[in-house]
């Protein structure tokens, strides 16, 4: 059997059609994740999610919605916490994070169920996603997406200064509500493809991936929900076609790609952001007396190599520690 | 004094604010009048961040009136006319955005949900821009920008909002000499279309002239209200804490405990 008789099954359309969504809608509230600095909120809901999954295998429901409703009540908690506990925030975090991994293990251990079980929704299953679970995840995308796509100009403003939106007349905290379910909700959606301990790669990976090469915030959110959609279908695929010879995870497969992919593109980030402060416009001040080199060997010009940098209606080249900017026959230090 | 002007920008009659049960501000009274531009000075810790804070409705007053063109601060709801900069070292945030876009988010007080934005969106947005000299650099990344431009980002997203009301908590924080000067040319612009401005500085620097009347806090009350001083009256008479009026080692930052009473006295 080769790769592409794997496309006709049925298990495999369906996980991919669920890895498609989840690529766009994590990266996509990730974003705000990352604006806000709170890249591990989703690590934590995720922990607290599998609480959810279990209480699904115990009474017998779809664990799917039971760890959507876990997820958010989660999601809202830790809000709280965030919000009223100012000093040791992230320690009540953390004691929730644990709270929800150690909960769902031994709910799961009660209900009768095994590890393995549990395991499909740790690190993400091929085989496990049901037509049901396609259907769920479609739509639970498409709501992630379209709130946070079009509420972007607000959450945008609300997570880059709480303070000023709130003066220009946001409720803030309704806001900040809003991301962290909807960063539950994308959490239970992407459960299925990358599994709830991995899922919080698939929404920050992407984002520091996207924002080595771009410059707006539009340009990173876009480019992350690529990012996503690339690893996410990609890593299912590979792990597809490695499941010939060793036992893969989706997950596991998912998030590396995504890791691999920001390896890639940090070196050029690097490059971006040094040539950007090297080519920063020098302050145009009122001149300190300057002076002149007495002789120089080389002539500056547009093919020299030296970065031209701008400084006010002329420009400095910056070699060995100088700023010279041509005068006549000689150059200045400017 | 206060009853001169009911519908002035800022009205605050007989306000105190309190944290955590301990009073910081305490009985204050002032107004703004349209059109003016007050300076706000005072030591660190006089209360100036908190009053701000309390106009804003950022934090709830315990006593007294609090006044928005003749509100109260409980029942305004025509928020996009206060245009707020607040204290912040830097416009950059987790991920990168361009100066346009950070100035953009100052509309989304008059943006409709879930609308596109309009052509009056971005009209204000550029005449924001211009307002404060950055309309070359509106496509740059805010985290390119010095800090001082970053301060101008900062106000021209106030601005974007188009307010009738300015109310800038320390712009000038940190912030370089041609910054500083580029930041009072903007407020000036905005001065001379009659927009009235509430302004926290600890220097008032180039932004001097443009002072009609000048605040001074000290330790929760207000000590002065009338015309401009020049920051070296304001820093001498009211400002011991400015580091740079102080002579060498006269200042160790450690808390000075004169006896064991004085401390008592301190800690209650």
């Amino acid at each position: 059997m080769g790769l592409l008789d794997l496309f006709s099954y049925e298990f495999m359309q369906r996980a991919l059609l669920a890895a498609f969504v989840t690529g766009l809608a994590a990266p996509a509230i990730g974003t705000f994740l990352v604006q806000r600095r709170l890249a591990l909120l989703g690590d934590g809901i995720g922990h607290v999610a599998v609480t959810g999954v279990a209480l699904g295998l115990l009474t017998g429901t779809s664990p799917t919605w039971t760890a959507v409703l876990v997820a958010v009540l989660g999601a809202v908690l830790m809000e709280l916490i965030r919000e009223r506990g100012h000093t040791n925030g992230d320690v009540a975090l953390a004691l929730l994070f644990y709270g929800g991994l150690a909960g769902g293990l031994l709910i799961t251990g009660i209900a009768g169920e095994g590890a393995a079980t549990l395991q499909a929704f740790l690190f993400g299953s091929l085989n496990a996603i049901s037509v049901e679970d396609v259907w769920s995840t479609i739509l639970l995308s498409v709501v992630v997406l379209v709130v946070a796509l079009g509420l972007s100009p607000q959450l945008f403003a609300v997570a880059s200064d709480p303070e000023f939106a709130r003066v220009a007349g946001l409720r803030v905290r309704a806001y900040n509500l809003l991301i962290a379910v909807l960063a539950a909700v994308s959490i239970t959606v992407a459960m299925r493809t990358v599994g709830l301990l991995l899922v919080s790669a698939l929404m920050v990976v992407p984002v520091a991936t996207s924002q080595q090469v771009a410059r707006s915030f539009r340009t990173t959110l876009l480019g992350a929900m690529l990012m996503g959609c690339v690893a996410a279908v990609g890593g299912l695929v590979l792990s597809a076609a490695l499941s010939f010879r060793v036992t893969v995870a989706p997950g596991p497969t998912i998030v590396l790609l995504a890791l691999a992919m920001f390896t890639a593109t940090w070196p050029l980030g690097v490059w971006l952001r040094r040539r950007s402060r090297l080519m920063a416009p020098f302050p145009e001040v009122t001149a300190t007396p300057h002076r002149s080199t007495d002789e120089h060997p080389h002539e500056h010009g547009e093919t020299c190599g030296h970065p031209a940098v701008p400084h006010g209606d002329h420009v400095d080249y910056v070699h060995d520690g100088h700023r010279h900017a041509a005068h006549g026959e000689h150059y200045d230090e400017h | 004094m206060t009853s001169s002007d009911p519908a002035a920008p800022v009205v605050l009659h007989q306000v105190s604010v309190a944290i955590g049960g301990r009073p910081i501000l305490r009985d204050v009274d002032l107004a703004v009048h349209s059109g003016e531009v007050v300076t706000l000075l005072g030591p660190n810790g006089s209360g100036k961040s908190t009053l701000v804070r309390a106009v804003t409705g950022l934090l709830p007053h315990s006593r007294g009136t609090v006044r928005l063109f003749g509100t109260p601060i409980e029942d305004f709801r025509d928020w996009p006319r206060l245009g707020f900069v607040p204290q912040r070292s830097s416009a950059a945030g987790g991920v990168p955005a361009t100066v346009r876009e950070v100035v953009a988010s100052g509309r989304v007080g008059r943006r409709r949900l879930l609308r596109p934005s309009r052509a009056a969106d971005r009209r204000a947005v550029q005449s924001a821009l211009e307002v404060v000299g950055l309309a070359d650099r509106a496509a740059f990344g805010v985290s390119q920008l010095s800090g001082g431009q970053q301060q101008r980002v900062l106000i021209a997203r106030a601005l974007a909002g188009e307010p009738d009301l300015l109310v800038l908590d320390e712009p000038t924080a940190g912030v370089d000499l041609p910054n500083q000067q580029a930041l009072a040319d903007a407020l000036g612009r905005l001065k001379g279309r009659g927009a009235t401005i509430l302004l926290v500085a600890h220097e008032i620097g180039p932004m001097m002239p443009l002072i009609d009347r000048t605040v001074v806090m000290r330790d929760g009350r207000v000590a002065y209200d009338g015309p401009p001083l020049t920051q070296e009256v304001a820093s001498h008479t009211h400002h011991p804490h400015d580091h740079t009026h102080e002579g060498p080692g006269g200042h160790d930052h450690a808390p000075h405990v004169a006896s064991p009473l004085d401390f008592e006295r301190r800690a209650r």
